[in-house]
């Protein structure tokens, strides 16, 4: 996935100077903290909502008046669409930042390297291992089974599918979509249940869980990839007798590899973290489990609510496990970019 | 302006979504005739490959099917049962399946719908300001920061909501309550915040990273030709996306609305650790232990509950299920009815 | 290794601190009998069950797997319901929970076992109620049974009501709304509470007891660490929780007959010892039936007992020798011991005259046939 630089908007005949935005914004600024010294206390919540809406009418006003109400409306939206993103980064960094700032305490080699047999009351060893391992298991099984059905479907929606059967498959999909994972969850605890008996318990059905969870997913993004594949590669391909099979392995999946596997990353990204089917269906061990058919085994998401429910020096251990988990993700995202990097075809968008 | 762009639009080759669908499937068969195959290999190769392809395909019906017929089997001795079987069951308190089920049916909608609400209007901002604001190594790097946050686990968010948003939210609400209290929606705040509103905020930044990222894709993948198009007719910036890139990404909006819709619905561990749970059927947002998602119920009484509680709340999963089901489906015709008017066809 | 070290150390300075409190006990007759003599035990045993007894359960883990490493116990908190349910189907060796089985249970837990089914008192914790008011965290408010129930059921609303100052005369009670915060979730906490309100106010709490809070609209929490989250997210909190996990928070002295007494693992010890045995209690079943109304000078009677429950017979010679190992662990001094440190669960620890009777009927698990 590249990011282009947007295109110069076109030169218009009566502009506002390059630094005019930035200070009107100093303008709107010392005009908030001067407004709220006055009426109230200042607090940056306060003087970061009243700017944002004094910016966006001081620069509206002035742009209307020197360039014109066009150029007013593309003054607003863009400021409107700065703040959008300030707004929503204030949560998500503030998030960020008290994972990292939290879980690097408790973050250690031997955190990882580490299991919690024969750990209790406020002894500070103690690491999450088998919760790794866990969930690399329980993620890995959902991804071998989700990844090639998915991309499989998403191929047959694009590709081949017509109809009936066609129209169905897309909106069951998207029902799929929306299954809650609580549901699903309690779809992969009752078929083991009815077909294996209340005694199993293994990684194998949190990995169902997941797979129900993550397969649409997949198709979703998949099949959005591959739709914007451009027709004419198809043709092209073709017209040089190639078989439509090889079109589609060679082309279209070729084409579309990257935004394929940012797909697929969102995917495991959504799964990874999931708690709730978990904590119903494979539940919390204290040990390393290599076997990932028989026996109760830790996930990180669960590991991470056990250690908090304990609360104490436990906490420290569920932010740890926070920030492990995070930092799995963005391995496996470094992965994929290079796996992708590796496989695009140049010169693709 | 707009009959300009239509006409540019026109005398190009469309590369479009639906354009590229719907010619794959006309095209490939003529151009498949039209050419000499180049063997037996090509032909057993296409054989096997559609019949995987169109297998799994199936395979989804099949599993979907599953989920549902699965949790039938289980929720069909409550669905059946009278009121007085679930005497029994303490969480139900004396109510029957579905007077025990419309209260959770609507908090989980109420959460949901506020966390839309917040969520997407956000998202669009944030997935525009990274595909066509942001300086590019500035937007590589917010989109791969947002890629993770998707990564978090739900705890997190829960503890996040209680630590961080509570103490912020708790003046807001307070000044809400007190002077706009006369409005019921805003009446009988009590700290801490642990109402459906926060909850519905909760959610809101939980979905916010799905959401943009599924938008900010198909945002970037706006055809260049188009967005140049409008801008060389002298579009303003915030014209040229008007005119290209929101037309272009309407579907790929509401599909990443249905993708946050559906997470908000089954939300559980984070909703179980912010709203103090009730069942009633009213819109005081600010009010503690009036209401109660569906998924946070379940998580919050299957430890406990007998095998007719059980039974029972499989059932409210598989009434999730519907409700979701029932969602999709208006989601899915109202697409398809924009889709007749869109602009990007 | 560092790793093997350190745990090691661990192990070693949790022993030392052992030794240290059962010096300063004066020690007791049996310490050293049990599980220290007897060979090593190998085997797997798995348990589920209340996670009021987790935190426990892992300590008596650990210091089981210490003197016989070649044993394996895990323990996974799903809950009281889905321990007992998991050890009626045979999912668990053995089960941890807050409540005694009921009838129907018990029946259905001796055609798992064939035979007798072991339920045992090992776990015996006082439930602190808890507030938050700044300033006057650390004093313990004295606060009677009456009005705790009118707190609770919503009748007194500030925290400066007259009846609140007149067992807090020389406190400075704030002028603050109260806010009830109970547990949103089934749990045995509850249900030992409203199981006191029942008993000890009768006039003033008109609920049954019960696992789930009675009272709808109110401030609530999932599990103890929500509980705490709620009463610490805002001021003028009152709730309940398992006293080991009180922290910063302010706990209630409750009133019992004349006196206030504020929670201890020996005010709770004191209850357990002053009430009777459950009406179906035999040589196996040793519940107890806690005198929640009782007068006793120096009882607390907020207690939560949370059993351990096993068969008397497995068909299994591994299962049923590191059953009857671990449970001899938890029963005997040192396990009980350990529980009551305050750093693990702070857990009262159980008479000697109990102690007796849990290891006769510990005593009888063998294998079948």
């Amino acid at each position: 996935m590249s990011v282009l630089a947007p295109p110069l908007p076109v030169r218009r005949s009566r502009k506002l100077a390059r630094w005019a935005p930035y200070a009107v914004l100093a303008g709107s600024a010392a005009f908030s903290a001067g407004l709220l010294a006055l009426l109230t206390t200042v607090t940056i919540a306060g003087l970061f909502a009243l700017t944002a809406v004094s910016y966006a009418v001081a620069i509206t006003t002035l742009s209307r008046v020197v360039e014109g109400p066009r150029w007013a409306k593309d003054r607003l939206a863009t400021a409107l669409v700065t703040l959008a993103f300030l707004l929503a980064l204030i949560p998500l960094v503030s998030l960020l930042a008290i994972v990292v700032g939290d879980g690097l305490g408790g973050f250690s080699w031997d955190f990882l390297s580490t299991d919690m047999v024969g750990v209790f009351g406020s002894m500070t060893s103690g690491g999450a291992l088998h919760a790794i391992i866990g969930t690399v298991y329980v993620t890995g099984i959902a991804s071998l089974v989700s990844i090639p059905l998915g991309i499989f479907t998403a191929i047959y929606l694009v590709e081949y599918g017509q109809g009936r059967l066609k129209r169905g498959i897309t909106l069951l999909v998207d029902v799929m979509t929306g299954i809650p994972s609580i549901v699903a969850g309690l779809f992969a605890y009752t078929v083991f249940l009815v077909l294996f008996g209340p005694a199993y318990k293994s990684a194998l059905i949190g990995g169902v869980a997941l797979a129900v969870l993550m397969t649409p997913v997949v198709i979703r993004s998949v099949e959005e990839m591959l739709r914007l594949v451009p027709n004419e590669l198809r043709e092209a391909s073709y017209a040089l007798g190639v078989p439509k099979w090889l079109t589609v392995v060679k082309v279209v999946l070729r084409t579309s590899v990257a935004g394929i596997t940012t797909g697929v990353m969102i995917a495991i990204a959504r799964v990874i973290g999931e708690t709730a089917p978990l904590l119903m269906t494979v539940g919390i061990a204290q040990n390393v489990n290599w076997d990932a058919f028989d026996g109760r085994i830790a996930t990180l998401p669960v590991f991470v609510y056990r250690q908090y429910a304990q609360g104490g020096v436990a906490a420290d251990r569920a932010w740890a496990g926070a920030l492990t988990l995070i930092i799995i993700v963005m391995l496996l995202n470094l992965i994929a970019r290079l796996v992708s990097r590796y496989f695009a075809p140049k010169g693709a968008r | 302006m707009e009959n300009h762009v239509t006409a540019t639009q026109n005398a190009e080759p469309k590369p479009g979504r639906s354009g590229a669908s719907s010619a794959a499937d006309t095209t490939s068969t003529a151009g498949a005739a039209a050419l000499p195959r180049t063997g037996s290999s090509g032909r057993l190769g296409n054989r096997i490959f559609a019949g995987l392809s169109t297998g799994s395909g199936v395979l989804i019906l099949v599993i979907l099917a599953a989920v549902a017929a699965f949790l039938l089997y289980r929720a069909w001795p409550a669905l059946t049962a009278g009121a007085d079987t679930f005497a029994e069951v303490d969480f139900m308190s004396g109510r029957g399946l579905w007077a025990w089920v419309a209260p959770l049916v609507f908090g989980t909608v109420l959460s949901s719908v506020l966390a839309l609400v917040v969520a997407v209007p956000l998202s669009i901002g944030i997935a525009l300001f990274i595909s066509h604001y942001a300086p590019r190594r500035l937007a590589q790097l917010l989109g791969y920061v947002i890629d993770l946050l998707a990564a978090i686990p739900s705890v997190i968010f829960g503890l996040w909501g209680i630590q961080w948003l509570m103490p912020l939210v708790s003046p807001v609400f307070t000044w809400l309550s007190t002077r706009l209290g006369f409005i019921p929606l805003f009446a009988g705040y009590q700290a801490p915040a642990r109402n459906i509103m926060t909850a519905g905020l909760v959610l809101a930044v939980m979905i916010l990273p799905i959401i943009t990222a599924t938008i900010r894709e198909v945002f970037l993948q706006t055809p260049r030709l188009h967005e140049e198009a409008s801008l060389a007719l002298g579009a303003t910036r915030w014209e040229m996306i008007r005119q290209a890139v929101l037309p272009f990404g309407r579907s790929g909006i509401i599909s990443a609305a249905m993708l946050g819709l559906g997470r908000a619905l089954g939300e559980t561990m984070a909703v179980l650790m912010v709203l103090s749970p009730g069942y009633a059927i009213n819109l005081f947002l600010l009010q503690p232990g009036q209401h109660q998602s569906i998924a946070a119920n379940i998580a919050s009484h299957l430890p406990e509950a007998g095998s007719t509680g059980v039974d029972a709340l499989i059932a409210s999963g598989l009434i999730l299920f519907a409700v979701t089901f029932g969602v999709n489906l208006i989601a899915r015709w109202v697409i398809n009815r924009r889709a007749e008017f869109s602009g990007a066809n | 290794m560092t790793r093997v070290i350190s745990r090691r150390l661990a192990g070693i300075s949790a022993l030392g601190a052992l030794a240290l409190t059962l010096t300063a006990c004066g020690g007791g007759s049996q310490a050293a009998d049990g599980s220290d003599s007897g060979d090593e035990l190998t085997g797997t045993i798995a348990g589920s069950g209340a996670s009021s007894q987790e935190n426990a359960v892992q300590g008596w883990i650990a210091g089981f797997m210490e003197t016989n490493p070649g044993a394996s116990v895990s323990y996974d908190p799903t809950g009281s319901g889905t321990g007992r349910e998991q050890f009626i189907n045979g999912t668990v060796q053995f089960a941890g929970s807050d409540a005694a089985m009921d009838a129907e249970e018990l029946a259905a837990a001796q055609e798992r076992c064939g035979g007798d089914v072991l339920e045992l008192p090992l776990y015996i914790s006082p439930i602190a109620v808890i507030y938050n008011l700044p300033g006057l965290n650390d004093t313990h408010l004295n606060l009677s049974p009456s009005v705790i129930a009118q707190i609770f059921s919503g009748e007194i609303t500030a925290w400066d009501d007259p009846a609140i100052a007149e067992t807090n005369p020389d406190v400075d009670l704030p002028d603050l709304p109260i806010i009830p915060v109970n547990r949103s979730d089934d749990s045995g906490t509850t249900e030992n509470l409203t199981e006191y309100l029942a008993a000890a106010a009768p006039e003033d709490w008109s609920h049954e007891p019960a696992g789930l809070w009675p009272i709808e609209g109110t401030q609530s929490g999932a599990q103890t660490s929500g509980m705490l989250e709620v009463v610490g997210g805002a001021e003028g909190t009152i709730g309940y929780a398992d006293a080991s996990r009180v922290g910063d928070l302010g706990s209630v002295a409750v009133g019992v007959g004349e006196e206030f007494v504020p929670f201890s693992p020996e005010a709770a010890a004191a209850v357990v010892d002053v009430s009777p045995p459950a009406e179906d209690a035999s040589d196996t079943i040793l519940t107890i039936d806690l005198a929640r109304d009782t007068e006793a000078s120096g009882a607390y009677p907020i207690v939560l007992v949370s059993y351990s429950i096993a068969c008397q017979s497995y068909e299994s010679a591994e299962h049923a020798e590191v059953v009857q190992g671990y449970l001899s662990y938890v029963a005997s001094e040192e396990g009980q011991q350990r529980a009551a440190q305050p750093d693990v669960a702070g857990a009262a620890p159980i008479s000697g005259d109990l102690r007796e009777r849990v290891e006769a009927a510990i005593e009888g698990i063998s294998a079948a046939g």
